[in-house]
């Protein structure tokens, strides 16, 4: 995320020079020159200008976070309905006050309620929900455990090739490709 | 005439799906082959009449007979021809009957290409298809017809096609999506008719497989053309947002890629076979459960499709009367194996299984957090959201996990591998991914935590392939000559995986690297972006043929240059018919960046509001997805499922009635 | 394995087909404010028939009140008025029934708001001027028309979106005013 000239970071002073270097060149001809001030109004631009870029994106982050209420499921960032603008222009109002994320997305969240929140917050009712990858996750583990220590206990273990045995069945394998049990497997 | 041909021949269909449905299942269960015989030409007289309707329904919107109900609301005589027909899927009705058609069209596939089983196998499994055709028919025919007539009162003209699916779009993207959706049905066919016959035997599986990837191949396809599509149609270069219709298609995708893993492992070692015949059955489960989603309108969605609860609650029996079903058969019939011998804790078996669990997590992540604020606001625990930050935070450590599981696992072997050569086998790929991501943390000037990960399980995911490849074209005869030994179905998987590690790269990189300005521009204005600058010129006004357009031409040029890059020229559309607004976004694609441009909205003065993106490597989000499915082709073409089954297996089975728990896991 | 764990899937199913049965009914247009219990916030805002008069939250005390959000931009608007007419002209007459109707005009102009209330009648008491929509922000107000119930303590009760008609009114909002006024 670029705020155009007033960046400070290496990258945005090489964007600087190219951008004058623009200019410059565009001076040149009368119909360019009229895009010349354009050039230098770049930084400007930005219908909500940042001093950094890193701001510019804790904005389109920021936006991302929330759900329009007036549209069916569209961000801020992306819907043309005038509430959107409404809250965008509080996120960007909020921002230049110093809120922080927390503080303007609960601010949003107080007027419009916690169905404008895309990421819900943690609390008893939406635990289930947060918990629900890590559950299946554990579950998945535990079971896969369970049945491997049930195996071992059968003794059913196969024998242990060494490397070397290994290298070798690989190759015999991938040899009898050309009859129905091919190498490869395709798992 | 022809909408009243229509209907009869749906009616034709739905008379012989009842047949499909019986006739062949009792001969099955009777073991009588006469009418076991009749499985095939049933199928394809289903095939037949319902192909025949739609081609009616087709008609009917190509020569705008607006005197049926369905036509007149989502088509127009200004519509370019194309879209006219494609419209014909464009609204509910359509769209269902081009389910069913497709349903038939498996149906048909399935009778075509079952030389090589049991007789008795192919009555079950078309009959099950044929249950499941006789109630989409009947919801069709009840709720749902798109040849209802709206007489006497005929319509001069029609309504117009929603203008966001005026586009090759939706040409493409339903057709693909319900291939994918469908085709689940046949390994569903195969699960129950297996469970039903009690032979879950390796046989079985080895049938599936082919199906299941097939159908899964379509639905990758179909996921990534709704993704394009998004991205470049609904105007504001987002490719996924999360949206309950994209989880929708998102489901059976991840439950349908765990199946195919699964019967990988069934397959070649007869294990997990409760398992994989219950992921056969989710899948398609998830299917059915995508469909009502989307047609019922119980969940609110950008979609926004047109809701009826009638439609819901039938939709809903249905949905309830095949997963339920089906669910109980399996608690009742599937095979309680105890284990006796196979493999260790570092097999592939594991390594598969571990896959599984993951991609399950990722399946139950997805619909939990899509049906939990539908959960939670019945239960008058409030209105929440679950959207993008939500799922970028959740599911993303799940597919890096997946992904580092993935590289390791190609290296496994079947029943046991060794801890120690394998993890010399991943140090290379450890060393060579951490490189790389430490790499582009140092060529992007700062070490961001999600782009470092991302780089890291992609490029382990590559090298992991081209190490795993060396080893196995390692040959007396030569590398070449060792390459082209390897397997089909081996160059199936190196493809497949290739793919994803594609998608993770241009996710990451597009998400961490991308870079977007909402600015304002009056012509002859100029801004910056990513090392291209974009010149705004005079906006027009252009006609197009049913809408009229604010027309921009935006130039750009490599910042410092005068060589132009790219002329774009996004539209703000007014479509005349409805009068709806819609933001047609141009773009300058390339392999490794999409340059975006759209129209917001005008600031007055002829300047406008406009939104410009750079997006690096966005092109292999979807890039990722075509060699996924190229994979997915590849794996299929293997010889080994053209090879016809031993004699042995093709002999008519017994009318087995008891579960029969076969053990046969020494083989492989 | 038991078998009773190949039952598990079955279970998780039907769970799952019960709240799809009873999410169907649902309507999702609907949501509570997230001020419903809190008092109205601070403002002070002109009103339209008159710049000079200021109104602040204080309004809102003393009496039970309708606040109705419209503006003349809202088509839906338009198709409530007339209804809203009838309303006020019954709870004129109702006894029963101590609320009185206010407005506030969003996002809109004077010109055009109070062309509007001459042609087409004014059912309003009175009506607050929310031209940049500050004070609808504050109410979480994300369209119109909107409807507000407030307690005689300024404390808002409930929040209708979309047009008030004979039912919403016979079903929702008098008995709820009822209520409120049984308990004050």
């Amino acid at each position: 995320m670029t705020a155009g000239l007033a960046q400070p970071t290496g990258r945005g002073n090489g964007r600087l020079a190219l951008l004058l270097c623009l200019a410059l060149t565009a001076l040149a001809s009368p119909v360019a020159a009229a895009s010349a001030d354009a050039q230098a109004q770049a930084g400007t631009a930005d219908l909500y200008p940042f001093p950094s870029a890193a701001e510019q994106a804790r904005f389109q982050a920021l936006l991302s976070e929330l759900r329009c209420p007036m549209c069916e499921n569209q961000t801020i960032a992306d819907s043309g309905a005038p509430i959107a603008a409404d809250m965008r222009d509080r996120v960007y109002r909020m921002m230049q006050d110093g809120a922080s994320d927390d503080a303007i997305v609960t601010a949003l969240a107080q007027r419009f309620g916690d169905y404008v929140r895309y990421r819900p917050v943690f609390d008893a009712s939406t635990a289930l929900l947060w918990l629900t990858p890590i559950l299946a996750v554990l579950i998945g583990a535990v079971a896969i455990a369970l049945m491997v220590r049930q195996r071992r206990r059968a003794g059913a273990v196969p024998d242990v090739l060494t490397e070397q045995q290994r290298a070798r069945a690989d190759r015999l394998l991938t040899a009898a490709s050309a009859r129905r049990r091919s190498g490869g497997d395709g798992a | 005439m022809y909408p009243e041909l229509g209907q009869m021949s749906l009616i034709l269909a739905l008379l012989l799906a009842v047949l499909l449905a019986l006739v062949p299942m009792a001969g099955a269960v009777t073991g009588r082959p006469a009418l076991q015989a009749f499985a095939r030409p049933l199928a394809a007289g289903v095939f037949v009449f319902i192909a025949l309707a739609f081609v009616l329904l087709v008609h009917a919107f190509v020569t705008d007979d607006f005197s049926v109900s369905y036509v007149a609301q989502n088509s127009n005589r200004a519509l370019p021809w194309y879209y006219k027909a494609s419209a014909a899927w464009g609204g509910h009705e359509g769209s269902l009957l081009l389910w069913v058609l497709i349903l038939a069209g498996w149906m048909l596939a399935v009778a075509r290409f079952s030389r090589g089983l049991p007789l008795a196998m192919v009555a079950r499994v078309l009959s099950i298809l044929g249950l499941v055709a006789v109630g989409f028919l009947l919801f069709t025919l009840m709720t749902s017809n798109p040849f209802d007539r709206a007489l006497p009162q005929v319509p001069t003209d029609g309504a117009d096609l929603n203008p966001l699916l005026q586009d090759i779009g939706l040409i493409l993207h339903p057709p693909m999506l319900y291939m994918g959706y469908v085709g689940f049905s046949v390994a569903f066919a195969f699960a129950l008719s297996a469970l039903i016959s009690g032979r879950l035997d390796a046989a079985w599986a080895r049938w599936s497989r082919p199906w299941t990837t097939v159908a899964w191949v379509f639905l990758s396809i179909g996921i990534a053309l709704g993704s394009w599509w998004a991205y470049y149609e609904l105007g504001w270069g987002g490719w996924w947002f999360w949206d309950p219709v994209e989880n929708a298609s998102l489901l059976p995708w991840l439950a349908g890629t765990a199946l195919m893993h699964s019967l990988a492992a069934t397959e070649k070692r007869g294990v997990f076979k409760s398992w994989t015949v219950l992921l056969a059955i989710v899948a398609f489960s998830l299917s059915l459960l995508g469909t009502f989603m989307v047609r019922s309108g119980v969940l609110t969605s950008v979609h926004a499709f047109a809701s009826d609860p009638e439609r819901g609650r039938f939709l809903l029996g249905l949905l309830a009367l095949t997963v339920l079903g089906s669910l109980a058969l399996y608690a009742a019939r599937a095979p309680v194996v105890k284990a006796t011998s196979g493999y260790t804790g570092l097999s592939r078996e594991i390594f598969l299984l571990a896959n599984n669990v993951l991609l399950v997590a990722a399946t139950a992540l997805v619909a939990v957090g899509t049906l939990y604020p539908l959960v939670l606001d019945y239960l008058g625990l409030g209105k929440v959201s679950v959207g993008e930050p939500f799922f970028n935070t959740t599911f993303t450590p799940l597919a890096l996990a997946t992904g580092l599981l993935m590289g390791a696992g190609m290296f496994s072997h079947w029943k046991r591998t060794d801890g120690g050569w394998l993890a010399r086998q991943l140090l290379w790929p450890l060393a060579i991914s951490l490189l790389s991501a430490a790499a582009v943390s140092v060529g992007a000037g700062g070490f961001r935590p999600w782009v470092f990960a991302g780089v890291v399980v992609a490029a382990w995911i590559v090298v992991a392939i081209v190490r795993d490849l060396w080893h196995r074209s390692a040959s007396r005869r030569g590398r070449l000559h060792g390459l082209r030994r390897v397997g089909r179905s081996y160059w199936g998987m190196v493809l497949g995986h290739l793919g994803v590690a594609v998608t993770m790269l241009g996710v990451t990189i597009v998400t961490g690297f991308g870079e977007a300005r909402d600015v304002r521009m009056a012509p002859g204005d100029a801004v910056a972006l990513s090392g291209y600058s974009l010149r705004f010129g005079e906006v027009v006004t252009a006609a197009g043929p049913n809408y009229d357009a604010d027309r921009a031409t935006v130039t750009i040029t490599r910042a410092g240059s005068d060589a132009v890059v790219a002329v774009l020229h996004p539209e703000k559309r007014r479509y005349r018919a409805g009068g709806q607004l819609l933001t047609e976004a141009a773009m300058d694609a390339g392999p490794f960046r999409d340059l975006f441009v759209a129209l917001a909205e005008p600031l007055g003065n002829g300047a406008w509001a406009v939104r410009i993106q750079f997006k690096p490597l966005v092109r292999w989000v979807w890039l990722g997805a075509v060699l996924m499915a190229l994979g997915g082709l590849l794996a299929v073409s293997d010889r080994r499922y053209r090879v016809a089954m031993p004699t042995a297996e093709r002999a008519y089975e017994p009318p087995v009635s008891a579960p029969r728990v076969s053990n046969n896991q020494g083989a492989s | 394995m038991k078998r009773s764990l190949l039952f598990i899937p079955l279970l998780l199913a039907i769970a799952l087909g019960l709240v799809l049965y009873f999410g169907l009914g649902t309507d999702k247009s609907q949501r509570p404010s997230a001020l419903v219990g809190d008092p109205v916030p601070p403002f002070n805002l002109p009103g339209l028939a008159d710049p000079g008069q200021r109104y602040t939250e204080a309004m809102f005390q003393g009496q039970i009140t309708l606040l109705n959000v419209w503006g003349t931009w809202c088509p839906a608007c338009r198709h409530e008025h007339p209804y809203l007419v009838t309303l006020a002209r019954n709870l004129a007459g109702e006894q029963g029934l101590p609320v009185r109707l206010v407005g506030m005009n969003y996002k809109d102009t004077r010109d055009a708001a109070q062309a509007w209330l001459r042609d087409l009648g004014n059912p309003y008491q009175q009506v607050v001027f929310d031209a940049d929509g500050t004070l609808g922000f504050d109410l979480g107000v994300y369209g119109a028309p909107e409807t507000f119930v407030i307690d005689a303590d300024g404390v808002i009760r409930y929040r209708h979106v979309g047009i008030v008609n004979e039912q919403v009114w016979a079903e929702t909002l008098k008995p709820l005013i009822q209520t409120l006024k049984a308990g004050s």
